[in-house]
């Protein structure tokens, strides 16, 4: 069985399963819809939480990045994990307590204000289109690349299993999806870094052999990466050149911007109380750690194998006829490499020319002497520079292209393992992109039928209309993602995920609920200048520096777009505190619901706060 | 039904649960941006096992540290709540 057969069969057979699970959730009213009911198990909620949180860009694209970067991939690790425990402490349970289904649900009661109500939907959304794109963006890409259909047919399949289980089954459905998505993802990268870390370490815990010594070898793992990169030229493994400050603001807005992410938050209404969202929480990040203290593991192993046998080796074309039978064959490649080896050279790696045909890596021979050479190629100034600020990515070497997600997805072939391994690594993949993608279907179909809709512009519709609409919404975002993915190339703030969506998460959504939990005194007027602050600056910021021509010497204090929103995160918290001192009090429903969002079991409906819609109980 | 706050100490209950919130968030910034970022380079001159310690810490020690985190809290307020009689 080769891994073309195995590809389709977990493929289809991991669809199968998820529409399986979503006739069996079929949501039957908005409670089921938009919050599953409200008594999904803290530890299924957990694993749901994980395949939510992690997408294609987790999966595929992470431990590439941090092969690269080194020390300055950190910033993912911690501040994608970090985020939780800000959400466990500061929010998750107080959002649960206060019972209802959406962020700008709480936006739009605490702050007793359709206005506010309405800009945190457009947060929200943004937020939201921003992130689901790439998702889709990564369907079409794991179909066009390993199962042979078109890059858009990939998304329309993509789309086609996503609209079952969304539109039908909701937030339900969406759940216990994602409880199998998860066993999936996680399957799929943890068996091949076990088999990769053995190779490297011959220690099978990746998260051990990550401070184990080399395989035979009386060197510890990462002191040799050191050694290895810095003598061909590179920037040292434990090291970045990324000043401190930067390094601060992107881990601190990437956390802020997790714990304040709306497809994230909604995950803990699920659940049937505060307790249970504080236990589901800590599930969650056992899950995702999981993945990610493997991910930093693969990434050094991977880039050490990938020195140790690509750099000096010598190239085989697949266009030669080098054993003279007349045709171009598997033979020539073992006839060529018996040659090599013979006459005392390395020949190119069996899995670089298998992966070559995707056209995610290749050889770009500079200076024409047949050998692959992996060491940084000076720029069009004939120097190669590391100064802070430079994009230690954009560095150019004779594998050229090479495609970062190479180095997840070709580890099984690496590590020589059987075909099946491969196809389950795709369907890993498409569980991860398909999972993130569903939950921020929901953020966007809740923020149109129930925020825009029923709490704003038809408050009398019945709970029957509203289910239809969200169906509706549904399955209006998915042909949109759809679209978002299809054009994802032309549109260049697809690619700005990392800036954007967690940058305004972090400076226009995070102080506001916070303060409204923490901060009795907050008020309306408060959280509009806030939410307005934190949105425009931000959003200009990134904008000038990615798309308006601005240069990293131009940063302020020496921070990224990246990291920005960490700092506009304070600046806009403390706009917010100093409008509220300015204007009035929120009225005694709003403190007192407040207060009773902080003590569980406590929640009672407060007039004004509640006479939208009354909050559910907790069981 | 919900019990009624008159009848509980939620000021007391409140106030604890902000003084245990503000001690694990000591600990999760020293873990992360002090262990991690500030302090990494006073931390990498010692090792764990074959990895610079702060080096270890950004990559590794943080995650642990703070799934620990959060199940510590879900004890601590499980054994508040019980304090105070809040029902959970």
């Amino acid at each position: 069985m080769d891994a073309a057969f195995w590809t389709y069969f977990f493929v289809i057979a991991t669809f199968g399963l998820y529409i399986g699970i979503a006739i069996w959730a079929k949501a039957g009213s908005t409670d089921d819809f938009y919050v599953a009911g409200h008594d999904v198990h803290p530890t299924l909620n957990g694993m749901a939480t994980a395949a939510d949180w992690m997408s294609a860009a987790s999966f595929l694209s992470m431990a590439g990045l941090i092969a690269f970067l080194g020390y300055g991939g950190s910033v993912y690790l911690m501040g994608w994990t970090g985020g939780f425990v800000l959400l466990a402490l500061l929010l998750a349970p107080f959002l649960r307590e206060f019972g209802k289904f959406t962020v700008p649900d709480f936006v739009g009661d605490r702050y007793y204000s359709t206005a506010a109500r309405v800009i945190a939907v457009v947060c929200a959304l943004f937020v939201s289109f921003t992130y689901i794109a790439g998702q889709m963006k990564g369907v079409g890409v794991a179909f066009s690349g390993f199962l042979g259909t078109s890059f858009e047919l990939g998304i329309i399949i993509g789309m086609c299993i996503v609209f079952v289980y969304a539109v039908w089954g909701g937030m339900k459905g969406v759940t216990y999806t994602q409880v199998a998505q998860y066993v999936v993802l996680i399957f799929a990268y943890t068996v091949p870094a076990i088999f990769i870390s053995m190779i490297i370490t011959g220690n099978p815990i990746p998260q051990l052999g990550f401070i184990s010594n080399v395989r035979g070898e009386d060197v510890a793992m990462l002191d040799k990466l050191n050694t290895v990169v810095r003598d061909l030229g590179f920037l040292e493994y434990t090291t970045t050149n990324k000043s401190m400050i930067d390094v601060l603001c992107i881990t601190g807005a990437l956390m802020f911007g997790t714990a304040g992410l709306p497809h994230v938050i909604i995950r803990f209404f699920t659940v049937s109380s505060a307790s249970a969202a504080r236990v589901s929480a800590g599930w969650a990040l056992v899950f995702i750690a999981i993945l990610y203290t493997t991910a930093p593991a693969v990434s050094a192993f991977a880039r050490l194998n990938f020195i140790d046998t690509v750099h000096e080796s010598t190239y085989i074309s697949s266009e030669v006829d080098y054993d003279g039978d007349g045709v171009i064959n598997g033979d020539d490649y073992t006839f060529r490499a018996q040659q090599i080896t013979q006459e005392g050279g390395k020949p190119v790696p069996p899995w670089f020319k298998e992966w070559e045909v995707t056209g995610l890596l290749g050889h770009n021979d500079v200076n024409g002497d047949g050998v692959i050479d992996y060491t940084p190629l000076p720029d069009e100034n004939g120097s190669i520079s590391y100064a802070p600020g430079m994009n230690q990515l954009a560095i150019q070497t004779e594998v050229s292209p090479l495609d970062r997600d190479i180095f997840v997805i070709a580890n099984p072939s690496i590590a020589s393992l059987p075909g099946w391994v491969i196809g389950l690594v795709v369907a890993g993949g498409l569980a991860a992109a398909l999972s993130t993608a569903a939950g921020l279907l929901m953020v966007i179909s809740s923020a149109i039928s129930h925020d825009l809709c029923r709490r704003t512009l038809f408050k009398n519709m019945t709970d029957k209309q509203e289910l239809l609409t969200a169906r509706f919404s549904a399955a209006g975002a998915v042909v949109l993602a759809g679209l978002l993915g299809v054009f994802s190339t032309q549109l260049g703030f697809v690619a700005q995920v990392v800036a954007f969506a967690f940058g305004l998460a972090a400076a226009s959504l995070f102080p506001i609920i916070f303060l409204g939990i923490f901060w009795k005194r907050m008020n309306k007027e408060g959280a509009i200048a806030s939410m307005v602050f934190g949105l425009v600056s931000t959003f200009a910021y990134i904008y000038f520096f990615k798309f308006g021509g601005g240069t990293p010497d131009q940063y302020f204090l020496g921070v990224s777009p990246e990291g920005i929103g960490f700092v506009f995160m304070w600046a806009s918290g403390l706009v917010g505190i100093v409008t509220a001192l300015v204007t009035a009090p929120p009225p005694k429903d709003i403190q007192d619901l407040v207060e009773d969002i902080r003590v569980p079991g406590t929640r009672i409906s407060h007039g004004a706060a509640d006479s939208g819609m009354a909050p559910v109980p907790a069981e | 039904m919900s019990q009624h706050l008159s009848e509980i100490d939620g000021k007391g209950y409140w106030s604890a649960v902000v003084r245990l919130t503000i001690s694990l968030l000591l600990i999760w910034f020293a873990v992360s941006y002090g262990a991690g970022i500030l302090f990494r380079d006073f931390l990498d001159q010692f090792a764990i096992g074959g990895a610079p310690l702060g080096f270890w810490f950004a990559q590794q020690g943080a995650i642990y540290v703070f799934v620990g985190l959060i199940f510590y809290y879900c004890v601590a307020m499980t054994r508040l709540e019980r304090k105070f009689n809040v029902k959970g």
